[in-house]
């Protein structure tokens, strides 16, 4: 049963205006998810999907092992290591088997927010993002890239929304970032804001700070290469694979080459 | 395998040409694929009913200044790969037009 965010041992976390309740009895691992993604926290929204979280006794976990998302029916079914979910989207409800950490819940809470966007026409992308004058900007790339250190320069004016994992989607036919609590290596979660998404940048490290026109084909090409997806699922991944290339085409995706200081935040606005 | 064979474009596949390039991402695990204008032409006429051989005849000698068993040797070498990946199937007859995927066109 689907009841009030502000039911007792439950936490809502609304990310994208897609609230998951998080039903647990312990009331350590309750607080913990209440201070982990304290600003978005939902007292008064309705979940749309909630989970009932088993705690079992911390054992020989393998958060390295292979994550696999499969679907049965209209039924999910994630499992790693150290966790084990079931959800049922049209029930609205599902089940997931963890000892009481952090990461085996902030995964879930991923992987249910990519299968979520990708049948409504977003997704979740390697990626800071941040605010500013109203508009969203995308900073894309792997692992040292520069998503953290361009997180850590922006001034007093910019907002940040994540360091580490973007939340794309379509609201009122454009498309949209949102703030996740989805923390990269500074660890804190961004803030839990939206706006019109106005370009997406390809970051690149060097000698001075610019910006780049690319070739047709390459928009396309990094954002599907960092796009996060997990499911074996033909349908999701041709809905994902739509949504990257028709973001690609409508939303400028440039190459930004920064030297690691505050004056590349000149350049975006 | 033989120019006699058929080729076609799996259904378990995204795919869209954008320029020259076509990008594909495979249904079964996400994997991303970026096909050049040679291969993209190859990709495009793999209808499954158009034999290996005629494909490179009409596609690729016609189009491209390129000796046609050279020609024919890396077309299936690239079939080769990409049926490894699940992107194309291959097969002794031709395919049903169901088993084929559309084309996606920018």
């Amino acid at each position: 049963m689907i009841t009030g965010g502000g039911e007792p041992g439950c936490a809502t976390i609304a990310i994208g205006r897609v609230a998951v309740g998080i039903r647990a009895t312990d009331a350590g691992f309750l607080g913990m998810l209440e201070q982990r993604y304290a600003g978005f926290i939902d007292r008064s929204a309705v979940p749309h999907y909630a989970f009932d979280v088993c705690l079992t006794p911390p054992d020989d976990e393998e958060a390295d092992a292979e994550l696999r998302v499969i679907r049965h029916g209209h039924r999910w079914q994630l499992e790693r290591g150290d966790f084990r979910a079931d959800w049922d989207p049209l029930l609205r409800c599902g089940r997931i088997l963890q000892s009481p950490n952090p990461y085996s819940i902030d995964t879930v809470l991923r992987i249910v927010h990519t299968l979520v966007l990708a049948g409504e026409g977003g997704f979740l992308m390697h990626a800071a993002s941040a605010l500013r004058n109203g508009r969203a900007f995308l900073f894309a790339g792997a692992s040292g890239a520069g998503k953290t250190t361009i997180a850590r320069l922006a001034p007093r004016d910019v907002r940040l929304l994540t360091d580490e994992i973007s939340y794309v989607r379509v609201e009122d036919g454009g498309f949209h970032a949102c703030g996740t609590p989805f923390a990269g290596e500074i660890a804190r979660s961004g803030e839990n804001l939206r706006a019109p998404l106005a370009a997406i940048y390809l970051l690149a490290q060097g000698p001075e700070n610019r910006i780049d026109e690319i070739p047709l084909a390459e928009p396309a090409r990094a954002l599907l290469t960092n796009i996060l997806f997990f499911a074996e699922d033909r349908e999701l991944v041709q809905s994902v694979f739509r949504s990257a290339l028709d973001c690609a085409e409508r939303i400028p995706v440039r190459r930004l080459t920064f030297v690691p200081d505050a004056r590349v935040w000149e350049l975006i606005r | 395998m033989s120019g006699k064979r058929f080729v076609a474009r799996s259904t378990r596949v995204a795919a869209r040409m954008i320029g020259d390039e076509t990008m594909i991402m495979s249904g079964a695990d996400s994997s991303l694929f970026s096909l050049n204008a040679t291969a993209s032409v190859l990709w495009h006429a793999a209808d499954g009913v158009t034999p290996i051989a005629a494909i490179v005849e009409r596609e690729i000698c016609s189009r491209f200044d390129v000796d046609p068993d050279v020609a024919m040797r890396d077309a299936i070498e690239l079939i080769d790969a990409l049926a490894s990946h699940g992107i194309l199937q291959v097969a002794d007859a031709p395919f049903a037009a169901t088993d084929v995927a559309a084309e996606g066109k920018r």
